[in-house]
């Protein structure tokens, strides 16, 4: 028999390992996520008279926030715009692509990983400077397209956005394949051979049993898709021209070039704002909580 | 005998009556990369009767019903409905449905959009009535609402039995449908199951490598071996009556003993076994020269004291000695080394009219003729061993 007093040692050394294992975890997020939140929202609340040089005052100052909208909305509706044709784009691509690995690839299948994988092994910036010479103006695609006459004599595709959302849904696709594969690959294929017993051809039995199975990928992958694509501005900078300019050029100008930061940290947190409620708003529309 | 009644529930008998809507598949084969599944496969199953498709893994029962569905393309040979061809028919254009081995429940809809699929696809407007119907029928109207995943085995069983009736095929496939039941729930479903085929009146095909199972609910067993039909009856002519080795042992236990066929008299083929001359009627001989394996059930052994009074006509075998005793309760089951070294099995019901044998005993033990059958010697003994006893 154990007495109280034996059993309860044991027990306190077992509740505090708990927190031991979570301490390494609680450091990181706490130095590099709650103390640069917590000063993002100071800064987005600065009184904007101030100046690197003379500093800035904590001023509760909340007409950053509509002094931002004002000033900036145009880029914030171009960001999301942008983002939602990427996003759409990375869809159908990655869909159709997970959808060929997960159930007809065969022995292919790990390789064919490895290769949606594999643009990850160089850095984004240089993939998106290839991209540059891709879509230049005297280059092979601008070229065919003048040829066929799909693009004018002086037509381009640099600097416009179809060169930017052409550069979004390239850099994101791997975003948007790998969870879907995940959830494709889960799916019992007895499923589909039961939906085709039970009167469904293939193509509603696709739209009955797997596009809803396949759901938890396709709200992970649209999520990991278009929140970075809207925030994102090497692809708008390096693909696009000032008329392309989406929100993250917009901040990124505001905090290196003019040291503005109150309109900058408050722009931050709009486009923070906006993602927060779409991504809430979003998961609970397509009723995949309990799938997720 | 009850045989001879019910030689014309066969199939064989079915395959004159082209207007109704028999199962008919003709030379049917399915070879995979490496081996043949099934080969050359012919047969009926008449149209309303609950068919089992009897094997061990492996047997190709599993192809076969595959193909019936539709969901594997035969390599050649063709399958009927009545007059209709349907061999490279679409699984989705076929009047068939199957209970699939592990339900296949679709896990993203509940009991009664499981129910109400197949309704659905054909473009039924309203379900609603069917629905619950069905779910009365398998008595599960309070589970409507709930997801397949929040039902016990035997729950989501009952849902995908009722998700393929409710289309009313004109053949309803069953794999293994009870595999993953205990056994108690197992023969509850059994009953359940051939109450229900009775009841709607469809062709049931049911695939199952448990020859309890099978015997208990079907009408006609086909049993598979190797890709090929070994033999198809009624489940008691299969059971009294095997033809060969593998159905003597998969459906039940045999004493397979060895002997020379000496001739004939009449109605009843001569064999001698160990220099014993026994008779066996002409109809369970299915050997013609030379030796053969001479079989009889366990429980149509007859045992008694040396000496003693055996209710048989037949001959009296002397020279056994009890072996082993197995008490089970209603019966015992003996094992007797004869003679010539062989271990017999005797089982008898505990009538109570004599005490139990023990084992060192001596015994003689006798069998009515017409119970024996007469097999080809060519085939293995052992055929069948492992896999029939489920039980």
């Amino acid at each position: 028999m154990t007495t109280p007093e034996d059993a309860a040692k044991p027990r306190t050394t077992r509740k505090l390992t708990g927190y031991w294992l979570i301490l390494p975890g609680a450091i990181w997020l706490g130095l590099f996520f709650v103390v640069p939140f917590y000063s993002l929202i100071a800064t987005s609340l600065f009184d904007p008279r101030g100046s690197v040089l003379t500093g800035y005052d904590m001023a509760w100052h909340f007409a950053n926030f509509s002094d931002a909208l004002r000033d900036f909305w145009q880029p914030l509706v171009r960001s999301l715009g942008y983002a939602a044709v990427a996003t759409t784009f990375c869809l159908f691509l990655g869909y159709v692509l997970a959808y060929a690995i997960a159930f007809k690839a065969g022995r292919w299948k790990n390789l064919m990983l490895i290769l949606v994988i594999a643009p990850f092994f160089t850095s984004f910036l240089i993939r998106t400077l290839s991209w540059k010479l891709i879509l230049a103006d005297d280059g092979w695609i601008v070229n065919s397209l003048q040829a066929i006459n799909l693009l004018g004599e002086n037509g381009r595709l640099l600097a416009t956005p179809v060169a930017v959302i052409a550069g979004l849904t390239y850099n994101f696709l791997p975003f948007m394949v790998l969870p879907l594969y995940a959830s494709l690959e889960k799916i019992d294929y007895r499923l589909i051979e039961a939906s085709s017993d039970l009167y469904a051809s293939p193509i509603r039995g696709f739209f009955k049993v797997t596009w809803p199975l396949s759901m938890p990928g396709v709200v992970a992958g649209t999520l990991l898709t278009f929140i970075p694509s809207a925030g994102d501005y090497i692809n708008a900078q390096l693909l696009g021209s000032p008329n392309q300019r989406m929100v993250g050029n917009v901040i990124q100008n505001l905090f290196t070039t003019s040291n503005d930061y109150a309109a900058a940290g408050a722009l931050s947190m709009i486009l923070m704002l906006i993602i927060v409620a779409m991504v809430l708003l979003y998961v609970r529309k397509s009723g995949t909580e309990e799938l997720i | 005998m009850s045989q001879v009644d019910d030689a014309t529930t066969s199939s064989r008998a079915a395959t004159s009556m082209a207007a109704s809507r028999d199962l008919r598949l003709e030379g049917l084969t399915k070879e995979f990369a490496s081996f043949t599944a099934v080969k050359s496969l012919d047969l009926v199953v008449r149209q309303g009767t609950f068919f089992a498709l009897l094997g061990p893994s492996g047997c190709g029962k599993t192809t076969t019903l595959r193909m019936v569905a539709g969901l594997d393309t035969p390599t050649s040979g063709h399958i009927f409905l009545g007059d209709q061809e349907v061999t490279y028919e679409k699984p989705y254009k076929r009047p068939v449905n199957t209970v699939f081995q592990n339900y296949a429940l679709f896990p993203h809809l509940d009991i009664f959009e499981n129910v109400a699929f197949g309704l659905k696809r054909r473009g039924v407007k309203d379900v609603k009535k069917q629905v619950n119907d069905m779910l009365e029928l398998v008595e599960l109207t309070s589970q409507a609402g709930k997801k397949p995943t929040q039902m016990s085995g035997g729950q989501q069983q009952r849902v995908a039995l009722a998700r393929a009736l409710i289309n009313s095929p004109e053949v309803l496939l069953l794999d293994e449908p009870l595999g993953a039941l205990d056994l108690k729930l197992r023969r509850a479903m059994q009953i359940e199951i051939k109450r229900i085929q009775t009841e709607v009146g469809l062709t049931f095909i049911h695939v199952t490598h448990d020859q309890e199972e099978a015997m208990t609910m079907a009408d006609t067993i086909a049993v598979m071996n190797g890709g090929v039909i070994e033999q198809m009856g009624a489940p008691n002519e299969l059971y009294d009556n095997p033809h060969t080795t593998f159905v003597a042992n998969f459906l039940g236990q045999s004493n397979l003993l060895s002997g020379e066929i000496v001739g004939k008299d009449g109605a009843h083929v001569i064999v001698s076994m160990q220099g014993t001359r026994v008779s066996i009627p002409i109809g369970r001989a299915h050997a013609e020269t030379g030796s053969g394996w001479i079989g009889i059930r366990p429980e149509k052994v007859m045992i008694a004291e040396v000496g003693g009074d055996l209710d048989a006509p037949g001959n009296r075998i002397e020279g056994g000695v009890i072996s082993d005793v197995s008490f089970v309760g209603v019966s015992t089951q003996y094992l007797i080394r004869m003679p010539w070294g062989q271990e017999l099995m005797a089982f008898e019901q505990n009538t109570g009219h004599r005490g139990l044998f023990a084992v060192g005993t001596a015994v003689d033990l006798s069998w009515r003729p017409e119970y024996a059958f007469l097999l080809d010697a060519s085939q293995d003994v052992n055929a069948g061993v492992t896999g029939g006893s489920s039980s």
